[in-house]
């Protein structure tokens, strides 16, 4: 199939966790008591971030959609 | 629960994303079997994440953490003895009849196997359960949607019924599928989180035991009916699912479970689309390794939400009461979330829910009109038409396959008995069918008759069954006994995991009886669709980890060793 599924993937958990580490510096600090004082946006955001990068590199290196 | 601008964006980027794959894919569905089995070119790691997700909708998410709630960890079993077996069994022994005899659906396997009579019994069947399966989502989300957010029940059946037309529709299985690999990741990454942060809250596994101890105690089990999984389950009386061992075994580990993963067409459909016969058996072996672990993401939430509720006072979570006094344990996940997720990644968790709804729903709808085209449509009202005019019909077979679910979703706002019912009469039709399958691919003697007499017998032992048995302090009615009570089960789980070993044990009994008094088939043309007559599929992969027996392996072991240490 044409589109190699890992690159909207990518795109999409790169916008999510871009959104999610920009907010976390506009956010008043109130908003974690709910997760314990822990800064997810910011941190989860980063791992939703990278995991987008690395899908979308995979998607671009391999036309095929085949893992190997 | 209060949503900012943030969340709202990030659902809203994901509805993009959504409708954007189905676009990109519309100018690949040239034929048909592009739109109903992607023209069998998915490589097996998609279609393995598919295979998973397109049962995990969100009936399935939400109500596994309700059953975290309600009976702790034992709700594993639902994944390590009642999920995990059958997907190897499948990949290893059955795909390759499935995927090898080029059948496009599981009502075909049984249309060249048996005989046309097997086939429309199942199709027609099937076609009816599954467009009701997704009304009964639709019923779900709206529901849903509508305690959470307070969105109207009906902008939210109506937009996700339009998202889900506008993408099946576009793109067919591939968009199914796509959307269903989304939903995986959005489901791992939206949950995760909850998992990490509860944790970290109740002080770790170890805190959450010495918590669900007081559950469990309070409720006059022994101190871990909640964190072990085998422990209690000696007698139903000792842990709260109410039911034994046996029963456990080999009800829902054999027959409901083998019932569901190697004969329902909504997963097996995702390994057809597989791009080669090592894929299609990798299919199910690469969902298993993922599925093993699911366990953590949907039934811990649901543990720490009990042993919350429990602390009265020290958290300030409770799980909400229903009119009847009784908690709402289907608000467990949705609570969790809006307990401990801010702003940004709440909208993360709840997309999550949302995608695993529609996904859910795409999957029914997928295979709905698959076999409505093929086994329905093609078999019995127009035949030989031209592919693109069966293309045609799969695109409208998607339009009124939702336009029945959005129907089917308004009877039950009118008459809630009525899904109950529905899905208690799919319980009696699903039963047998793992004892057909069985003996259709490892016995040469079955024949067609045998098969559809046996089916509809193990049917109606179902009925007769659920009629004449009741669950403890349940009234005569839906719930059974119907004709009188001959035993009563300590609870409704047990009660449906023996009607489904009645049911399977009748189909299998009268099958063979019934083949043994009718002519077999010529052996010749059972080449390819009966194990004994067909050539091993031959180990062509050269690194291990893509052979199938070997995974087969890994799966099974990983199982053993969860369930040791949750024992």
């Amino acid at each position: 199939m044409g589109l190699d599924i890992r690159t909207p993937i990518g795109l999409l958990f790169a916008v999510i966790g871009a959104i999610l580490v920009v907010s976390s510096f506009f956010l008043n600090g109130e908003v974690y008591r709910a997760s314990l004082g822990i800064n997810v946006n910011l941190w989860w955001g980063l791992v939703m971030l990278v995991f987008g990068l690395i899908m979308i590199l995979l998607g671009a290196r391999r036309k095929d959609g085949s893992l190997e | 629960m209060k949503l900012t601008i943030v969340d709202w964006s990030i659902m809203l980027i994901y509805f993009v994303f959504v409708l954007g794959i189905g676009f990109t894919l519309k100018r690949y569905m040239k034929t048909s079997t592009d739109f109903f089995l992607s023209g069998r070119s998915i490589p097996a790691w998609i279609t393995g994440l598919a295979f998973i997700s397109a049962n995990l909708g969100a009936q399935e998410v939400i109500g596994m953490g309700a059953s975290g709630a309600k009976y702790g960890i034992a709700t594993s079993h639902f994944y390590w003895i009642g999920a995990i077996p059958a997907m190897v069994f499948i990949g290893v022994f059955m795909m390759p009849f499935y995927y090898g005899s080029r059948a496009r659906s599981v009502p075909e396997y049984l249309k060249l196997r048996f005989d046309e009579k097997t086939r429309g019994l199942n199709a027609i069947s099937f076609a009816i359960m599954t467009v009701f399966s997704s009304g009964i989502s639709l019923y779900a989300v709206g529901l849903l949607l509508g305690s959470l957010l307070g969105w109207d029940f009906n902008f939210s059946v109506l937009v996700a019924a339009l998202i889900v037309l506008a993408y099946v529709f576009l793109g067919g299985l591939t968009s199914a599928i796509y959307n269903e690999v989304l939903q995986f990741f959005l489901i791992v990454f939206g949950f995760a989180p909850l998992v990490i942060i509860g944790l970290i809250d109740v002080g770790g596994w170890s805190g959450l035991q010495s918590r669900l101890a007081t559950v469990a105690t309070s409720n006059g089990f022994g101190a871990g009916a909640w964190s072990q999984s085998w422990t209690y389950m000696g007698s139903a009386s000792s842990n709260p699912m109410g039911v034994e061992w046996f029963g456990l075994a080999m009800g829902l580990g054999f027959v409901l479970s083998f019932g569901y993963w190697c004969t329902d067409f909504l997963v097996v459909q995702r390994a057809m689309a597989a791009d080669s016969m090592s894929a299609a058996r990798r299919t199910p072996l690469i969902a298993a390794l993922p599925k093993m672990f699911f366990p953590f993401l949907v039934i811990l939430p649901g543990m720490i939400a009990i042993a919350l509720t429990y602390q009265t006072g020290q958290s300030g979570f409770v799980l909400p009461a229903k009119a009847d006094g009784s908690l709402n344990y289907d608000m467990a996940i949705p609570m969790m979330l809006g307990h401990y997720f801010p702003t940004g990644m709440l909208g993360v968790g709840l997309t999550a829910l949302i995608a695993s709804f529609m996904s859910g729903m795409a999957g029914n709808v997928t295979a709905f009109n698959t076999v409505w085209t093929y086994d329905i449509y093609q078999s019995y009202i127009k035949k030989g038409a031209s592919d693109q005019h069966y293309l045609w019909m799969g695109r409208m077979a998607t339009v009124f396959g939702i336009a029945i679910s959005v129907a089917a979703t308004y009877l039950a706002t009118r008459f809630n008995n009525i899904m109950d019912m529905l899905q208690l009469v799919f319980a009696f039709v699903n039963a047998p069918l793992f004892a057909t399958f069985l003996l259709g691919m490892f016995w040469k003697r079955t024949t067609g008759h045998g098969a559809f007499v046996g089916l509809l017998s193990g049917t109606l032992a179902a009925a007769i069954h659920h009629g004449s048995t009741l669950p403890k302090g349940a009234m005569p009615g839906i719930k059974g006994g119907w004709f009188g009570t001959l035993h009563t089960y300590p609870s409704e789980m047990a009660q449906n995991f023996w009607t489904a070993i009645f049911a399977w044990t009748t189909c299998f009994v009268v099958t063979i009886a019934v083949s043994l008094l009718t002519k077999p088939r010529e052996e010749g043309e059972l080449v390819g669709l009966v194990y004994s007559l067909t050539e091993r599929p031959r180990e062509t992969e050269s690194v291990w980890y893509r052979r199938p027996t070997i995974l087969a392996a890994i799966v099974l072991a990983g199982a053993v060793i969860l369930n040791i240490i949750f024992w």
